[in-house]
């Protein structure tokens, strides 16, 4: 455990700290070989059997199968590392984000060319905008 | 001898480059954020540097978890333009400059500053792009460049005030150069932006524009910022600010700001730019 969080009460984020980084070594490691465009085409053509060679967590394994970022992030993924996953299925950095905050892609570059998400109400939990 | 002259600060946002790199910069979303590169690429031509110090961040591309160097300057000969999982950005090959790299390693890690030396390692966006938004596209960049990395990617990074320090160490190493060499250093990355979680898109202007406004006129407030203060108001991404701050201590404490340019948004990000000159 790390002696200190004081980033535990920001909202809807994850910081890649020591326990997230020990907890997604090898989840991260597994994303870090889809850099090798031999090793996305042999993920591509069997999954599961790419996947056997990574000793993740079944949690981890589970969320890479389904793509679920947002619970990847929780169980020690990061985002950089991630980012060599959702290449592989072609996807944009601003596809991912918009998958993540849970809104359409043209919605989400609508709330962005409107200038962002906004940090009032999104500095900690329970601040009201 | 060696003198820096000036410095750059950009964002390096991946859909930058590729936005060069597909020819896409005159498309309504793009071009008001190139329209503020016009007057920089002018100024660079200008300037003619020798050598870039240009200081970026690694996005899981040369370091994985595998090593994670917290300061990495680059003492090779030449860098590749990494894969990182779209092939290579079509850009020249970075040439470094060995001899200064060396000299500034040796000089600031007997100024306590303990940095990793790296030979061999591809450059991935958070260098290239910053090359490409000041050079555009030319056959060959035109002057050196030597890498320096900074993790930001896992807690903790180093502090504002380590970095704002590290940047007089620079100052002092390349002063002490005995070539007569015209030296940039750019600090790149930020500015606002979260790119994980439900609190993705963060964009926060008021922190950005403040943090412009005091670059040049007041660094030591801005080094003061502490880790949690980038995250919450700034974005978890944000806090690859603390990069700007090695440039701004690598300059004088007169230098001026020169060019301003602050544009929302590059994909998921808050692009922000400022050029700093030293006095002559």
């Amino acid at each position: 455990m790390a002696p200190d969080k004081p980033y535990a009460d920001i909202p809807g984020t994850t910081i890649f700290d020591s326990d997230m980084a020990r907890m997604g070594y090898h989840c991260n490691q597994f994303c870090m070989s889809l850099m090798k465009p031999e090793n996305r085409e042999r993920f591509k053509a069997d999954e599961e059997a790419y996947l056997d060679e990574w000793p993740m967590t079944p949690e981890q394994r589970a969320g890479v199968l389904a793509r679920d970022y947002k619970g990847l992030l929780k169980l020690g993924g990061n985002i950089y590392f991630l980012a060599k996953l959702f290449f592989t299925d072609e996807w944009s950095f601003e596809k991912a984000a918009a998958f993540q905050a849970g809104v359409p892609q043209d919605e989400y570059r609508t709330m962005m060319l409107a200038g962002g998400r906004s940090p009032d109400g999104n500095r900690y939990i329970g601040e009201q905008s | 001898m060696a003198r820096i002259t000036g410095g750059v600060t950009t964002s390096h946002v991946p859909a930058i480059g590729a936005a060069m790199d597909l020819g896409k910069t005159d498309e309504d979303y793009w071009r008001p954020l190139f329209a503020g590169y016009e007057r920089s690429k002018a100024w660079m031509a200008e300037q003619e540097p020798d050598v870039i110090v240009l200081v970026y961040n690694d996005h899981a591309t040369a370091f994985s978890l595998e090593m994670i160097p917290t300061f990495a300057i680059g003492t090779g000969e030449r860098y590749e333009s990494a894969d990182e999982g779209w092939g290579r950005r079509p850009v020249p090959v970075v040439e470094g400059h060995p001899d200064l790299a060396w000299h500034i390693a040796q000089s600031v890690i007997q100024d306590d500053f303990d940095l990793t030396i790296v030979n061999e390692m591809d450059v991935d966006h958070g260098l290239t792009v910053p090359l490409s938004l000041m050079f555009g596209q030319p056959d060959a960049w035109p002057c050196k460049v030597i890498p320096f990395a900074v993790n930001v990617v896992v807690y903790p990074p180093p502090s504002g005030r380590r970095c704002y320090d590290l940047g007089h160490a620079i100052r002092k190493a390349v002063e002490s150069f005995p070539d007569d060499l015209n030296v940039q250093v750019w600090g790149t990355g930020g500015m606002s932006h979260q790119l994980q979680g439900e609190r993705v898109g963060l964009i926060n202007t008021e922190f950005d524009t403040e943090f412009l406004d005091r670059f040049a006129s007041d660094p030591e407030a801005l080094a003061s910022i502490p880790h949690i203060d980038y995250v919450r108001e700034a974005g978890s991404e944000g806090i690859e600010l603390v990069m700007w701050l090695i440039m701004r201590g690598a300059l004088a404490p007169d230098a001026k700001e020169v060019h301003r340019h602050y544009h929302v948004p590059a994909s998921n990000t808050a692009v922000g730019h400022l050029i700093l000159e030293n006095p002559r």
